[in-house]
């Protein structure tokens, strides 16, 4: 059986986040990147079917410039079997359809049975592009799975609603699913993983830039908080004093 | 008609996120048609019939009585073939991020998902945590948007008539790929959130199991439900029913205490819609004090205990 897991290099949450000249992006040369954290997730539940099930190859498969090969590294250090970058080298694209069809065409001829995401990227935070490519594929596909079970070509999932509901879908092979972060606890690379994960296969398959997007980020602001916050910071017997009046006078519970 | 707006059934009733998706259909301008699917479609769009919109579209078929991804995408699909709407619009909830990709990906419209607002040259999105924010435009003739939570304010809903009709879809068995089982809560409430006038809500910064009742006392004092984050219902220290955010409840109540909550956009996108809220947290650089009408930086440990006290002898 064959998994991809589906992986993005995203700036970290404490990196820094100056605008690029343009304001059209972040100004890359300033930015620490990580692997997506939700990727993680996606990645250590394909890891785990690994450990459980024979004969299982895992693939990592990552989109965007040569640091990308970074977080292509760290999953073959933790586990997977090989990897495939699809090197832009001009510049970064954020459609989702475009990407979709390029990782696509790259994939196609892989006939994986199974393609894990995480549920959403931190950066541009699109959340569809698992789903895309599974439909472009023509393969079943599932978002926000909190559980998953393997059975005898099918997936059985368990999704999670909103407001404490689930449900459990059953997914025939071949299928693409958005994993739901906080599933499982991603593990570590050990020193033997680092060191095995130089001598594994990185596939890299130079893209063109797409000039003809079918979405497209003009401009990104720090955004402006339109709300006066009243900051109340004392002792704490006069923020008792001062909560209470707020209660009492301004929002009016009792 | 200009805008397709898809209707979510929630247990039963119109999705709040549904209502304010009407509000932001109303704004972008236009002849507004509502697509309301499966056993409810009937109930759900009676609530519709008083607001200002061109037309209600019913579907009914056993194969989406309730809602499954393959099934909702065939007939949304179907439903923008024949009408050709140029903007197709939806609340960004869990249900539209499971099966807008795919109407997405079998009619080739792009999707701009979890939109905060409008602007005159595109549409507002939160990137990179909701630190910066990206202005998205699209040259397509059509497009497909969703509205995070709030985005729109439902108050702000224009009353006027609709008529309504049924649209008839050709569904049969081999287009539903996966199967989907009912529907379960893991543990049942009977605590609606969504309706709570004031909320007491519990953050990481309650630190222990055992601080828990702290809230639950508060919570009694003021007559407010006790809600939660969604680290302290991954701790198991309180319900999931209680759990606040994307992947939680939408509120909007009147108060929205919040102790010791850091404000994870997740966690903010589930209750930026109160109408006060008022926030405690030791950390004064909380994301949460972004969006507080009162920043209290102090220990929740310190002051809730005092508040209780003082509130009883109220």
């Amino acid at each position: 059986m064959k998994i991809a897991v589906l992986i993005k290099q995203v700036p970290g949450s404490e990196s820094a986040l100056p605008l690029n000249d343009k304001q059209t992006w972040v100004d890359e040369s300033s930015v620490t990147y990580v692997m997506n954290p939700p990727d993680n997730f996606a990645l250590e539940e394909a890891l785990l079917i690994q450990e459980k099930v024979d004969d299982v190859e895992v693939v990592v498969v990552s989109m965007g410039p040569a640091r990308v090969q970074k977080v292509i590294r760290e999953g073959l250090a933790k586990g997977a079997d090989r990897g495939i970058h699809l090197e832009e080298n001009e510049e970064v694209e954020t459609d989702p359809l475009s990407i979709a069809k390029k990782f696509s065409d790259v994939l196609k001829e892989e006939n994986f049975d199974l393609i894990f995401s995480g549920l959403q990227s931190d950066d541009t935070g699109m959340g569809q592009t698992g789903v895309l490519i599974g439909e472009i594929l023509g393969m079943s596909t599932a978002t926000l799975a909190i559980e998953t079970k393997l059975e005898k070509d099918q997936i059985k999932i368990k999704r999670e609603l909103e407001s404490g509901w689930f449900q459990w879908v059953t997914l025939p092979f071949p299928a693409s699913i958005s994993i739901q972060s906080g599933l499982n606890t991603p593990r570590y690379p050990s020193l033997k993983g680092i060191m095995g994960a130089k001598k594994k296969e990185i596939k890299s398959v130079l893209q063109e830039l797409n000039t003809d997007q079918s979405q497209n980020i003009d401009n990104i602001f720090v955004p402006q908080t339109s709300k006066q916050t009243e900051i109340i910071e004392t002792d704490a017997d006069a923020a008792v004093d001062r909560i209470i009046e707020i209660l009492k006078s301004e929002i009016k519970v009792f | 008609m200009d805008i397709l707006v898809v209707l979510e059934d929630s247990q039963g009733s119109l999705h709040r996120l549904s209502k304010e998706a009407i509000v932001g259909a109303q704004q972008l301008g236009g002849s507004i048609a509502a697509l309301a699917i499966g056993d409810n479609a009937s109930e759900i769009s009676n609530v519709l019939s008083s607001y200002d919109i061109s037309e209600i579209i019913t579907v009914e078929d056993e194969l989406v009585s309730t809602y499954n991804a393959d099934g909702y995408t065939e007939v949304v699909k179907q439903v923008i073939e024949k009408e050709s709407p140029k903007i197709i619009v939806a609340g960004h909830t869990y249900q539209t991020r499971d099966f807008m990709p795919r109407v997405s990906a079998h009619l080739n419209i792009p999707f701009i998902p979890d939109i905060v607002s409008l602007s005159d040259k595109g549409f507002v999105k939160q990137v990179l945590n909701a630190k910066l924010n990206a202005t998205i435009s699209s040259n397509r003739e059509q497009i497909i948007l969703s509205f995070q939570s709030a985005a729109f304010n439902e108050e702000n809903i224009q009353s006027g008539s609709c008529s309504s009709r049924y649209f008839d879809v050709i569904l049969d068995a081999s287009m539903i790929r996966s199967t989907s089982e009912k529907p379960f809560q893991e543990s049942l409430g009977d605590v609606d959130l969504e309706s709570a006038e004031l909320l007491v809500s519990i953050g990481r910064g309650i630190e222990k199991e055992e601080n828990i009742p702290l809230a639950f006392d508060l919570a009694e004092v003021l007559g407010a439900e006790v809600s939660a984050s969604r680290p302290v219902v991954d701790s198991g220290w309180v319900d999931s029913f209680r759990q606040v955010g994307s992947s939680g409840c939408n509120v909007a109540p009147k108060l929205y205490f919040s102790l010791g909550i850091s404000g994870a956009i997740q966690h903010v996108v589930g209750m930026k819609g109160a109408k006060n809220i008022l926030a405690i947290n030791k950390d004064k650089d909380a994301p949460i004090f972004e969006i507080a009408d009162y920043a209290v930086i102090g220990d929740i440990l310190e002051i809730i205990p005092k508040l209780i006290e003082s509130l009883k002898n109220q």
